[in-house]
């Protein structure tokens, strides 16, 4: 018999601070493989932070994070190459074609040219950008660069992703569009996601939810299970950091 | 009836994560790191004007006009009495490298203001790597600046041995490392780009200033004991002597060891203040 596969994320009481401002305190909740996390919470709530402390951003004064059972401090080169990151703000190069950005990417993963270019095509399918492989960044649309960051972050085949606040200062067309493609590649590919969002309206009933305010787990489960004390908690929530 | 549509799949099969940690993968990010640089550097020719048209300003105009004024006497590696272009040149090619330097960390706090930085720093490769790789590349890009340079003044009469243009390469890697290991420290200290304004003043001029790119040390001393004693403590000094002695297949040990030595330092000190756990870089949220 062997060993149950490790959850895709693991974060056992994690704290961080800066200075004296506590932003994060004893963290703790898991993504589990092929699953789709919100974690919600107002701006403000230390989201960003998580995903800084996930991705080795900072360092975390205390507390555990394993990324497919690698524990990200100790190993963290092999919990980095199993990670996609979509940032809240944008990190791709605006002065370089979508191909030069991917190729880039693709060899910060240790990913040579030649290995890169049927990846690339396969990745801007998935996102519907082929048809922009060869378009300067700054040329996309907001949402075009969403997908493309997702693509980018798609490249080394992660095994969770990372998304910050992705759908941010999009429109409601292309945010149901970047929504889509994720949710498409947890049911295609069987990639985890943690999806950070503020907004309500973006999490499914069937999805788990674990909701972070002033650096602190209030309440997690599924958003079925959940049901009106999420809606209502998080409104408590919002009209409190109001 | 039509089938329902399902999403596209990623047609080969799932690598294990993490395979392109070896050897290979150290290499074929520095080559991707590398060649960011070098595309971002051939895409903004304003920029390679600039890094050209500096250092040829002072010496058609500068060097042209203080011929007159200073006099130069027989010091090593010059064999001969030289004009004053020919003692200047290797001081406007630690210039262009100093410039270059500071450009790049111009562009590394640009790109974390942007977010693109990110993107380097979530590599799975150790950080140390990765500001080396960025380093070595723009040294790389500023080699290229000062052999334009270095063939524009071949054409304006001032030429060295042609061997010490082979023998300035090593002399120009090394330096280069340090002035960019100095502009990655710099970068990690400054908060925003409107900062920067600082670094020409409190790094850039006193460091080109306060050093033997325009003046030989003798001279500094003679105007000035303090001053010479500032600009033989200053690493950028020792950067254009390596420099200066190289072009004329020479080496100065001391001018060589300051430079590696210094070069250490200024990347060590990049290292830990981007290290996550320490530095400015962990108090900072960003």
């Amino acid at each position: 018999m062997t060993a149950a596969a490790p959850p895709a994320l693991e974060i056992a009481g994690l704290s961080h601070s800066f200075g004296a401002v506590r932003a994060l305190r004893e963290v703790s909740f898991t993504v589990p493989r092929g699953a789709f996390v919100a974690l919600l919470g107002v701006n403000g709530a230390g989201k960003t932070t998580l995903f800084s402390l996930v991705t080795r951003l900072y360092d975390s004064t205390s507390g555990t994070i394993r990324v497919a059972g690698f524990d990200a401090r100790r190993q963290p080169g092999e919990a980095l190459a199993r990670l996609g990151v979509v940032f809240q703000s944008r990190a791709l190069d605006a002065d370089l074609t979508l191909t030069q950005n991917l190729r880039y990417h693709a060899a910060l993963h240790g990913i040579g040219r030649r290995e890169a270019a049927p990846r690339i095509a396969e990745v801007l399918t998935l996102v519907s950008l082929t048809d922009k492989a060869h378009a300067r960044v700054a040329t996309l649309s907001g949402g075009q660069q969403r997908r493309a960051e997702i693509a980018r972050a798609l490249l080394h085949r992660p095994e969770l992703l990372l998304l910050d606040e992705a759908t941010a200062g999009l429109d409601l067309r292309a945010r149901d569009e970047v929504r889509r493609v994720v949710r498409n590649l947890i049911a295609t590919e069987g990639v985890s996601a943690l999806w950070a969002t503020h907004m309500m309206e973006e999490i499914a009933p069937e999805d788990r939810v674990v909701v972070l305010h002033r650096g602190e787990v209030r309440l997690a489960g599924r958003a079925a299970e959940l049901g009106g004390s999420l809606a209502q908690g998080f409104l408590a929530l919002t009209e409190e950091t109001a | 009836m039509t089938a329902p549509h399902r999403p596209p799949r990623l047609a080969a099969p799932r690598p294990r994560p993490g395979h392109g940690l070896t050897l290979r993968g150290h290499l074929v990010a520095f080559g991707g790191i590398a060649g960011r640089e070098i595309l971002r550097f051939t895409r903004q020719r304003e920029r390679f004007l600039s890094a050209l048209v500096r250092p040829l300003v002072w010496l058609f105009i500068f060097a042209a006009g203080f011929r007159a004024v200073l006099g130069l006497s027989i010091t090593p590696p010059y064999q001969t009495y030289v004009l004053y272009e020919v003692y200047v040149t290797p001081g406007l090619c630690a210039m262009i490298q100093l410039f270059n330097g500071m450009q790049s960390s111009l562009s590394m706090v640009y790109d974390r203001e942007t977010g693109a930085m990110r993107t380097l720093l979530v590599s799975p490769y150790p950080r140390w790597f990765l500001l080396g790789s960025k380093l070595v590349a723009g040294v790389l890009v500023s080699i290229l600046q000062v052999y334009a340079f270095l063939l524009i003044a071949w054409l304006w009469g001032i030429r060295p041995p042609p061997l010490g243009y082979l023998a300035v390469l090593p002399a120009l890697f090394l330096s280069g490392l340090m002035l960019g290991a100095l502009g990655l420290f710099v970068s990690s200290a400054i908060r925003q780009l409107e900062n920067f304004a600082g670094v020409m003043n409190f790094v850039i001029f006193p460091m080109f200033f306060a050093s033997t790119a325009l003046y030989p040390l003798w001279r500094l001393k003679e105007s000035s004991p303090l001053l010479a004693d500032i600009a033989l403590a200053n690493p950028f000094t020792h950067a254009v002597e390596l420099i200066r002695f190289a072009l004329y297949r020479q080496v100065e040990p001391l001018a060589l060891a300051v430079v590696a030595g210094a070069g250490l330092v200024f990347f060590g000190a990049a290292v830990f203040m981007y290290d996550p756990s320490k530095g400015l870089w962990a108090l900072r949220k960003r």
